[in-house]
């Protein structure tokens, strides 16, 4: 396999839907190809950062909004 | 997340701190993937804002069979559709994915590889740098989740659904055919573009241009 086919059938790879010989091949590349290796990570790496929680991504003006919300509901009888 | 069911029970209980705690795990998330399906910034607040009400709503019979995320998600989901459905000059996601997988697109700039002349045809020429040395802060820190949001409103329609419910709302495969109404074929194919172009983007944010090796 070589960097310009590894690329193109990374996501096969990750989400568990290579046949076994490409991702033998795949892996067997990895071996050999540090870019490769760094390839890889970055993708996971970009995969990971979508999945992240940002605890912090909620404009206080949001933040107000739902806590009224909240209350409203509590006082309506929660329903 | 973990104590999720700790957090269901003191919702139930009017706590207003776990309420909180709720808004602060997913309500990032809940615009994200609400943005993927409606037209603005703002609609997609106005959506999620509409989800934590169906959420609340539903709390009380709230049965734990799927998990909190998956049912807040779905609850999310389903508003932002009927949404976007609203909007003037709606096109559905199966047409949205046809068109987008019907152009051929490469994952990565071709000529970041060495061409069929080289001693090693396919290969790096401009290959890419670990961004490792320090990867927490690096992918964490507030600007680099700024530029992947950016990265993610800019890819076109169905890659950006198909990313975010995968990725930012972990669907499984089936699920994400299910909700967009796309063949499998073109999930994998979408996902595929939108990851990469995501990459790219970080890449480009976090490393600069790659360097080429000497010819």
């Amino acid at each position: 396999m070589d960097c310009n086919e590894l690329v193109e059938v990374i996501t096969d790879y990750i989400e568990g839907r290579l046949a076994p010989e490409d991702r033998r091949r795949f892996d067997t590349h990895l071996l050999e190809c540090p870019y490769c290796v760094a390839y890889v990570e970055q993708m996971r790496d970009t995969i990971a950062a979508l999945g992240s929680v940002d605890v912090n991504a909620i404009e206080p003006s949001d933040r107000v909004k739902l806590v009224e919300l909240f209350r409203d509901w509590k006082e309506t009888g929660q329903r | 997340m973990h104590g999720d069911a700790k957090l269901v029970d003191e919702l139930r209980e009017g706590r207003e701190s776990a309420f909180e705690a709720l808004v602060a795990h997913y309500h990032a998330s809940m615009v994200r993937l609400a943005r993927s399906f409606v037209a603005s910034d703002a609609i997609a607040e106005e959506v999620a804002q509409e989800a934590w009400i169906g959420v609340l709503k539903g709390i009380a019979t709230f049965e734990g069979r799927s998990s909190l995320k998956r049912w807040i998600f779905t609850i999310v989901i389903n508003r932002a559709k009927s949404r976007g459905l609203r909007e003037v000059r709606f096109v559905p996601f199966s047409s949205l994915a046809a068109r987008e997988v019907s152009q051929a697109e490469a994952a990565v700039d071709p000529d970041r590889f060495l061409g069929p002349e080289a001693p090693w045809p396919g290969h790096w020429a401009a290959p890419p740098r670990s961004w490792r040395e320090d990867p927490e802060a690096m992918i964490l820190a507030g600007e680099t989740r700024a530029q992947l949001a950016r990265a993610l409103k800019e890819l076109p329609p169905a890659q950006r659904a198909v990313v975010t419910l995968r990725d930012v709302a972990g669907f499984d495969a089936a699920e994400i055919c299910n909700e967009l109404d796309i063949r499998e074929t073109h999930m994998r194919v979408l996902l595929h573009r939108g990851r990469s172009k995501l990459r790219a983007a970080l890449e480009q944010y976090l490393n600069g241009e790659p360097a080429r090796f000497a010819d």
